[in-house]
């Protein structure tokens, strides 16, 4: 990041909240994400991340608060946010019985991009990960780790300017794993915003920032060195449990 | 005492080996740990031992029993999790257990006792679906739904994948309280300090046996000399130190990159480094912990 201009800033969030009945997921939430931040969204299981994240992503509407994603607002310009945004998950991310091509033909489809331009961009895409000859290999026949490269790169195919990772490494191996955060610093060094949830502690160091979320509450925001300084602990693992073991929402 | 016994189990998929001649011993009371990538033949090892498929060729034994000859009373004999939720969302927490304690013709209450210590904490959600349950508590009935019939030995396929650390310390407390009791448990798991948690572990690889020790001695055995380095920017010294022509590996390691290097080449890197602009460049040599080992044995075979 290099100043503070509004112009720089991809997310904003201002007192964000989210209630179903009288139970509230997101409570009050504040904070911005700054152009090519990789900025990590951190908390137990039940703690609101995925709430957050789906009113970000124009999918759920926020009860009050405000905030807006790569300029637009979240209550009213949910189209124009969708099309400038890119999302990938851990569960659900790439059509199993559609060959890798059809895939990026499809995503592209979706996401607008003119049929002939598809083409070169796929070709392209697939010689950068160097995927030609998988073209027409279904997916469910790939190993997991190209899958996951696949994934983010449908993800960003229609070069959105920010990409929301929702726990895209759970249950991956520690080589795969490291592969995957290779390719988030290559897409983030371009100037792709990632906004990404993990439960590996040794990942949230890779964040520039990150936030931990307790009950629906971000109790604790900066860059892995300022938090645990502020926490007196030596690693992320500790500023985590010091923070989550005070959860009161029964998970 | 033996308690699982694999002769040179095959398995395959199509052209695929899953499991490609494995030979594998477990002993009476361990808490075991299955660990390898995905595709390396984890849920296969599972599935053949809990008797759900038979292998292509080769045997094993549970309880000394076989698994093709014996598999009524090996199912009496065991628990398992499988990776992906086993129980039925649309009953309670409550009807789940009721269930699966009908299944093996026995009651709740007379297994009581065994479950009790994972079941306190659902207790108050009895009631409660378990597709209502958050992930957390899915896994906590899971695992009493295992454990209901009283099993010698626990298979748990990835029982922590995708749950927060804190969520994970609390599952391997439990682990660890049954374990104290005599059950025999074997695990996989992605997370390498769960790993560490095992008393002894296999590391597999497409099918195969590539290592089986306990954590400690698989360390012991890493027989290169490991340094970690900082600088300002790390992505950038990624990408610098694995060009530098004496590099062997380089990987990211949480906060500072892990660093294998041919002998006596440290003075030369920092040198190196300076001519690429890193600032606060920081070297020193650490031990290795169970994850370097693991990235050492993938790296042989790549």
């Amino acid at each position: 990041m290099n100043n503070n201009d509004s112009i720089n800033k991809v997310i904003k969030v201002e007192n964000l909240t989210k209630k179903f009945g009288s139970f509230v997921a997101v409570d009050n939430i504040s904070f911005e994400v700054g152009k090519g931040e990789i900025f990590g969204f951190l908390g137990a299981n039940g703690a609101g991340k995925t709430t957050a994240m789906r009113m970000l992503c124009g999918l759920s509407k926020a009860s009050s608060g405000k905030a807006k994603v790569a300029g637009f607002d979240i209550y009213k310009q949910t189209e124009e946010i969708k099309k400038r945004i890119g999302y990938m998950s851990q569960k659900f991310s790439l059509y199993e019985d559609l060959t890798v091509y059809e895939n990026i033909r499809l995503y592209g489809g979706i996401y607008g991009i003119k049929e002939k331009d598809i083409k070169p961009r796929a070709y392209d895409l697939l010689e950068n990960l160097n995927f030609l000859d998988k073209k027409d290999a279904l997916v469910k026949s790939l190993p997991l780790g190209w899958k996951q490269k696949l994934a983010f790169s449908v993800a960003v195919f229609h070069k959105p300017k920010l990409v929301f990772l929702d726990e895209p490494t759970g249950g991956v191996d520690p080589k795969t794993r490291r592969q995957f955060w290779e390719q988030i610093y290559e897409a983030a060094s371009r100037g792709i915003t990632i906004f990404v949830t993990t439960h590996y502690m040794d990942e949230a160091e890779y964040c520039d920032r990150l936030s931990i979320m307790v009950d629906g509450k971000i109790e604790a925001l900066d860059s892995p060195q300022n938090l645990k300084k502020q926490f007196n602990v030596n690693s992320m693992e500790d500023v985590f449990h010091t923070l989550a073991s005070k959860a009161k929402r029964g998970d | 005492m033996e308690i699982v016994n694999t002769y040179n189990l095959v398995k395959k998929y199509g052209e695929t080996y899953a499991l490609d001649g494995l030979n594998l011993s477990i002993n009476k009371g361990e808490l075991f740990g299955l660990i390898g990538a995905d595709g390396a033949g984890k849920t296969t090892v599972f599935r053949i031992l809990t008797s759900l498929i038979l292998p292509d060729s080769g045997d094993a034994k549970i309880l000394n029993l076989d698994i093709k000859e014996d598999y009524k009373e090996i199912r009496k004999n065991i628990g398992y999790m499988p990776g992906k939720f086993s129980l039925y969302l649309d009953l309670s927490v409550y009807e789940n257990l009721k269930f699966f304690a009908s299944v093996f013709g026995i009651s709740i209450e007379e297994n009581m006792d065994i479950i009790y210590p994972i079941y306190k904490h659902l207790e108050k959600f009895k009631d409660r679906k378990a597709g209502k349950l958050s992930g957390g508590m899915k896994q906590k009935l899971a695992l009493s739904c295992a454990l209901i019939h009283k099993p010698k030995i626990l298979f748990l396929d990835e029982p922590t994948t995708g749950v927060d650390p804190v969520s994970r310390k609390e599952f391997w407390e439990m682990l660890k309280m049954l374990k104290s009791q005599g059950i025999t448990i074997i695990v996989s798991t992605p997370y390498m300090d769960e790993a560490n948690m095992c008393d002894r572990i296999a590391l597999m690889r497409k099918g195969k046996l590539m290592s089986i020790n306990s954590p400690k001695n698989i360390i012991k055995d890493f027989d290169e000399v490991l340094y970690e380095i900082k600088s300002d920017n790390m992505y950038q010294l990624l990408n610098d130190i694995r060009e530098f022509k004496k590099t062997k590996r380089a990987y990211t390691f949480g906060v500072s990159h892990h660093l294998i290097l041919e002998k006596d080449s440290k003075d030369e890197i920092l040198e190196y480094l300076k001519t690429r602009n890193h600032k606060n460049i920081f070297i020193n040599r650490v031990e290795p912990n169970i994850e370097d080992c693991y990235l050492q044995i993938e790296s042989l075979y790549e």
